[in-house]
């Protein structure tokens, strides 16, 4: 079943472009990365998702339920990370975290206090008090105390030093082998690379690439580098050749289709050197950038 | 409505309710206090009232208070206990969902399971039950002050009432009129210059509806819809313009419900 299905999702602030014409689904128990840089439209989506926003036109189910609709119903089993945490601040963190369970049916008195020690979240301090950093670990654990079905994560790691994102990572995907859907948006793409099966692609409000994570890397495009002596980039005209630099003999770019066909274009020359590679997602996202 | 809400929306408020409560305590009872003095003087104290300008009297409802009268002196601070309701209440309405916006926590509280809907009433229930409190304490204190300051004098406790009885009208016309303007414009920064805004704005309108004698200015504010001066001297309300008062009260929250359930929450740009 989708857990997410968002169709034809637009959004204007007045005149200001949110999102355009967004469909994408993701499945049970996916990890789905919406990657795309600042002012892409990433918490739009989510906020949208969340009904905190409501779309100019197209619509969104949440759990087969749409969002306008019935979203109350939804956001018993959500839960929300965002990208900037406040939290009213002069509670403590104890206490807000209670304040958060309350809306939920059941006793999570036990869960908060694992959460809180896996973070190492302090209970007792004034928010007001905390840094960043701690501000964001009351967020996870606000999040994650209800264990909710879907999680929506937004640029959940800024503020977190390594070894409090892999724990977080950790914490994730455990969740996740439980069963619980994450919807992971971000602008690095390392920690997407490194937790989701796969990824929307948004710019400029619009999705631009919806793919396996393995696909986008593996069958679509290859990384290759080519020396030889006085080698110029006329040998190499193919269709679906992007990115093409050349530099004292050495040619590199990037090549969708049929790897033959570039093979066949190498075995004419007298190489000193080839490398055929898969992209990293750095640098397949800097491809949809430009 | 939702208790947890509800709860947690009184406790921010509370210490608020305090300052304020106290604070119309004291100036009751302060100015309550004088009223001996001015009774026992009645002829020369009107003699000298008689001298000010005639405008003046008329900006502070003066010519139509006797001050020698207990209700007659108590509605002269009325007057000035209902401005402090009016910012009170005013500051409420404004802050209602505003806060919560401006220090955009409010993404916590509506990612939760709860309705628009639920989350406005439990706001504004939380808010009633403080302006009650404050209202109590305007009762109890006004009955105190009569009590002890009155001395042989004598008055009509019905007339009392009345005027009590105005005063949570008086609040929920401040409450819905604030939020209502805070969810029309497309960002309250700071609640405090609006509450004020409102209160004296609504204050001074009826001070030159006085001076002016004109209607049409009446219409607007709810010191004239609930002017202590015409409840004591008729001993009755100005029905018209509490109805008018009512009315304006029940859009403004209906516009709100209508505003808020499709309310774009602003998020840090």
């Amino acid at each position: 079943m989708s857990i997410i299905e968002v169709s034809n999702l637009t959004k204007y602030y007045g005149k200001a472009r949110g999102i355009v014409d967004v469909s994408f689904s993701e499945e049970e128990g996916e990890i789905f990365g919406f990657i795309g840089p600042n002012g892409a439209g990433k918490s739009t989506t989510i906020r949208l998702l969340l009904s905190l926003i409501h779309p100019t036109s197209g619509s969104a189910k949440v759990f087969g339920k749409d969002v306008v609709a019935h979203g109350p119903e939804i956001r018993r089993d959500i839960g929300y990370l965002p990208s900037e945490v406040y939290y009213y601040e002069g509670m403590k963190v104890i206490d807000l975290l209670k304040y958060s369970a309350s809306f939920y049916e059941g006793d999570f008195t036990k869960r908060m206090q694992e959460l809180s020690e896996t973070m190492e979240l302090e209970m007792n301090r004034r928010i007001s008090d905390l840094s960043y950093g701690n501000k964001k670990k009351v967020g996870i654990v606000q999040g994650l105390l209800h264990s909710p079905k879907l999680l929506f994560l937004d640029e959940p790691t800024a503020g977190l030093d390594p070894l409090m994102q892999r724990k977080f990572f950790n914490l994730i995907r455990e969740e996740n082998a439980r069963g619980v859907t994450v919807f992971f948006s971000s602008h690095i793409l390392g920690e997407v690379q490194r937790l989701c099966t796969r990824v929307g692609i948004i710019r400029e409000g619009r999705i631009v690439e919806i793919s396996n994570i393995r696909a986008l890397q593996q069958n679509n495009y290859k990384k290759v580098r080519v020396t030889a002596e006085g080698l110029t980039s006329a040998p190499f005209d193919l269709p679906g050749l992007t990115n093409v630099q050349t530099e004292n003999g050495t040619v590199n770019f990037f090549f969708k289709g049929d790897i033959n066909a570039v093979l066949q274009k190498i075995s004419g020359i007298q190489v000193t050197d080839v490398t055929i590679e898969e992209p990293t997602l750095e640098e397949i996202f800097m491809h949809y950038y430009e | 409505m939702n208790a947890n809400i509800y709860k947690h929306e009184f406790r921010t408020r509370l210490k608020s309710v305090v300052i304020w409560s106290l604070a119309v305590t004291a100036l009751l009872v302060f100015y309550f206090s004088f009223f001996s003095v001015f009774a026992d003087q009645a002829a020369l104290m009107n003699e000298m009232l008689a001298k000010f300008p005639p405008e003046m009297r008329a900006a502070f409802g003066l010519d139509k208070m006797d001050l020698a009268t207990v209700l007659g002196f108590y509605s002269f601070i009325f007057l000035f206990v209902q401005l402090c309701l009016a910012i009170q209440a005013g500051n409420y309405g404004f802050g209602l969902v505003s806060i919560e916006e401006g220090e955009l926590t409010a993404d916590f509280l509506l990612s939760k399971p709860v309705s628009r809907t639920q989350v406005l009433t439990s706001k504004l229930l939380a808010a009633l039950t403080s302006l009650t409190i404050t209202n109590l304490v305007v009762w109890v204190s006004s009955f105190a002050a009569i009590t002890l300051f009155r001395g042989e004098h004598e008055y009509e406790p019905r007339t009392l009432l009345l005027l009590l009885l105005s005063i949570v009208i008086f609040q929920l016309f401040f409450l819905s009129v604030g939020l209502v303007i805070s969810l029309l414009v497309k960002r309250v920064r700071s609640v405090t210059p609006y509450a004020l805004g409102l209160g004296f704005g609504s204050y001074v309108l009826s001070a030159f509806s006085g001076v002016l004698g004109d209607v049409t200015l009446e219409l607007l504010t709810p010191f004239k819809h609930l002017d202590a001066a015409y409840i004591v001297k008729h001993g009755a309300h100005n029905t018209p313009l509490v109805l008018l008062n009512v009315a304006v009260t029940l859009v403004s929250l209906a516009v709100s419900y209508w505003l808020y359930i499709r309310r774009d929450i602003p998020a840090v740009s």
